[in-house]
């Protein structure tokens, strides 16, 4: 009754391939941007802005690249913490280095570093496939964060090897540093992030998506209908990373505040892995959904026997959080293999043909 | 000019200095390599008769040390809510009662998981072995707790000498007990007939089924082998350096491994381990210092990745050919 899409008629090229061709996807999308622009702002505390929302927003940038290479070009990379641990430094090199430079510029071009990084990683993928390329990948993830752990340059000689966000402020107000507020953070991850999808989504609707989809599905047949799989492969790996960049800037300088490289570890590759399979491979909505999910499962994990009213020893419960952590990620894969984003396809299906079953 | 020194002429000219301590590098890298190969072991056995991507393997040597250790020490609360308590169990004792525990555990894995995830992709498989990790870590820890714990079943631990190089007596213990276990594989694969239906199961599901292999029971029958070999694994990385979490860490340590070996080749899971295990002790004694040491973390997989460029498929894994 309420998502139709009976009387909506396309008089041109242009609306028939618009990203939402339905009006009341079109509303959802507005009355969700409004909610994050103008609600949330709001009405959310400093514990929701930081412990949630910020590293929401940061992770599923993450996974918005990781889903390019994983999801859309079909290459396994298990090396997102190394290429965000590239964004991160370089970031902090260029804003320590020219502390006039915009911030948000430095985000932007820290991505660039992250992206030759990323490139040179990238090689060995034109020989070799599936796991060996995630095994190969791993490579990356081990020697960048070792490289920026014994190279003093990286983090201007600072003795205690950690890196800090020093305060910057965009048109006047302090976006990054100690004093700024969650909620400028907040705005600018969302900001960032909002671009990023919307840019992300045009791009798999294009060509390139396209032959990013061709190579992932057979890159033989790809390679015969005229797609140069050098070229193409080479791209995912160059965007995925530039955007695992920016992500790993803002993780250091919007969600951390300040890193060591073991916040680049090989954890942090498998958890946006995790985000990217949960969510749904090859969808820009699914990369929100599973970044969300992931990031509030331990959060509930945490709060629900309290909330419960159980009463579980600390050891007990992180012990019982891992458990019934992996225990919900088999659980979901047995499910919903297609992850969140295909359950969302579902019920809009279902939506559609409501109240009636066929 | 001095850095290029450091990396190309000093550390032969150290090899050449002193051939006695080289050897003894080689020989403790050949040591470390056969406890890769033995985590690896477990990887290749799963991979071919299921093709999946085991991630748990290091997670499950964890296990079935901690297991190990809690039935050496006793103290498992049986009936729950009771104060009677397991009693220590002497070693023997011990081991069996692990090694059931691991059957069972492979039992539970293919009746809760396997079964359910037949025909997903790959990527789907191997991020459940994550989750399958992240659960069974929890488990042990909560079981037997997380404090770090030493296992004693008797190896002796003493360093001789002989043609003036140190040997070890524990590691050499190990060596003979991943060359048994390698020989009692091989066996195993070849003669006895689950290991020609594990073959065949390897070489194409589809044909296997229908000649009537249960494909179910071979999945079983391939987890339980990996969780006994894992359990000597185990054992063995526990005796050394404590059980504890870094433990599951050597399972990322036998991807390496795998890829050099071929993810399909039990004797490419030992030449594996060993040519990584050397590589990594002489790159770091000899080359470490000019690099800043610690390249022990990455080597291998640059290693790897550098011998992928001219064999994709491994030292000893079947060609891979692409059909259309």
């Amino acid at each position: 009754m309420l998502y139709r899409e009976a009387g909506q008629f396309k008089t041109s090229y242009g609306k028939d391939q618009s990203i939402l061709p339905i009006v009341q996807d079109r509303w959802v999308l507005g009355i969700v941007l409004v909610v994050a622009y103008v609600v949330v702002p709001l009405t959310a505390d400093d514990y929701w802005f930081n412990a949630i929302l910020i590293p929401f927003l940061v992770y599923a940038l993450a996974t918005l690249g990781l889903n390019i290479l994983t999801g859309y070009a079909g290459q396994i990379s298990l090396g997102t913490g190394g290429f965000m641990a590239v964004g991160a430094y370089a970031a902090y090199k260029m804003t320590t280095a020219f502390p006039e430079l915009n911030i948000i510029v430095v985000f932007l071009l820290s991505g660039l570093f992250a992206a030759g990084v990323g490139l040179v990683f990238g090689i060995p993928s034109l020989r070799i496939k599936g796991f060996y390329l995630a095994v190969a990948t791993l490579a990356a993830q081990f020697f960048l964060v070792w490289l920026f752990n014994k190279v003093a340059w990286f983090y201007n000689y600072n003795p205690s090897g950690t890196i800090e966000a020093p305060p910057r402020e965009v048109f006047g107000v302090l976006v990054t540093g100690a004093a700024a507020t969650p909620m400028v953070k907040y705005l600018t991850a969302l900001t960032m992030a909002t671009v990023f999808a919307l840019a992300i989504k045009n791009l798999v609707r294009g060509r390139i998506g396209r032959s990013w989809m061709a190579i992932r599905d057979m890159d033989i047949a790809a390679e015969i209908i005229g797609i140069k799989p050098l070229q193409t492969k080479l791209l995912a790996f160059a965007l995925s990373s530039y955007v695992c960049g920016v992500a790993g800037a803002e993780f250091m300088f919007l969600h951390l505040g300040s890193v060591e490289t073991i916040a680049f570890d090989i954890n942090l590759s498998f958890l946006i892995l995790f985000m990217v399979i949960v969510g749904g491979l090859g969808s820009v909505l699914g990369s929100f959904l599973g970044a969300g999910f992931i990031v509030l499962l331990p959060i509930l994990l945490t709060n629900l026997p309290a909330m419960l009213g159980f009463d579980v020893a600390a050891v007990n419960a992180k012990h019982a959080e891992l458990m019934v952590f992996g225990a919900l990620i088999v659980f979901f894969l047995i499910v919903e293999p297609n992850g969140l984003a295909r359950l969302w396809q579902i019920a809009k299906e279902k939506l559609r043909l409501w109240p009636f079953p066929y | 000019m001095d850095f290029l020194y450091a990396v190309t002429v000093a550390p032969l000219l150290d090899i050449g200095q002193d051939p006695t301590f080289f050897a003894e590098v080689v020989i403790g890298g050949l040591m470390a390599g056969v406890m890769y190969s033995l985590v690896a072991l477990g990887f290749v056995l799963i991979f071919k008769a299921s093709g999946v991507f085991n991630f748990a393997q290091g997670v499950l040597a964890l296990f079935a040390a901690l297991t190990l250790v809690g039935l050496l020490e006793g103290g498992l609360p049986i009936i729950p809510f009771t104060d009677f308590k397991l009693p220590p169990l002497p070693v023997p004792l011990a081991m069996a009662a692990t090694a059931v525990v691991m059957i069972v555990l492979a039992f539970a894995i293919e009746y809760l998981m396997l079964r359910r995830l037949v025909n997903q992709a790959p990527i789907i498989l191997f991020m459940s072995t994550i989750g399958l990790a992240f659960f069974l870590e929890g488990f042990g820890d909560a079981m037997w707790g997380s404090d770090v714990k030493s296992i004693d079943i008797g190896i002796p631990d003493a360093s001789f000498e002989r043609w003036g190089i140190l040997f070890n007596q524990f590691e050499i213990v190990a060596t003979g007990t991943a060359a048994v276990l390698v020989a009692v594989l091989a066996v195993f694969f070849q003669k006895t007939r689950i290991g020609r239906a594990l073959r065949a199961v390897a070489d194409d599901h589809q044909a296997a089924l229908s000649v009537g292999i249960p494909l179910k029971t071979i999945w079983v029958i391939v987890w339980s082998v990996s969780g006994l070999v894992a359990l000597v694994a185990g054992i063995m990385w526990g005796a050394k350096s404590g059980v504890q979490f870094s433990l599951s860490l050597i399972a990322l340590k036998a991807l390496p491994v795998l890829i050099l070996g071929g993810f399909t080749s039990v004797p490419g899971a030992i030449v594996g381990g060993l040519i990584i295990g050397v590589g990594e002790k002489v790159g770091e004694v000899y080359w470490g210092p000019a690099l800043g040491g610690a390249i022990e973390n990455w080597f291998a997989y640059m290693l790897a990745m550098v011998f992928l460029f001219f064999r994709p498929q491994g030292l000893f894994g079947e060609r891979i050919i692409e059909r259309v």
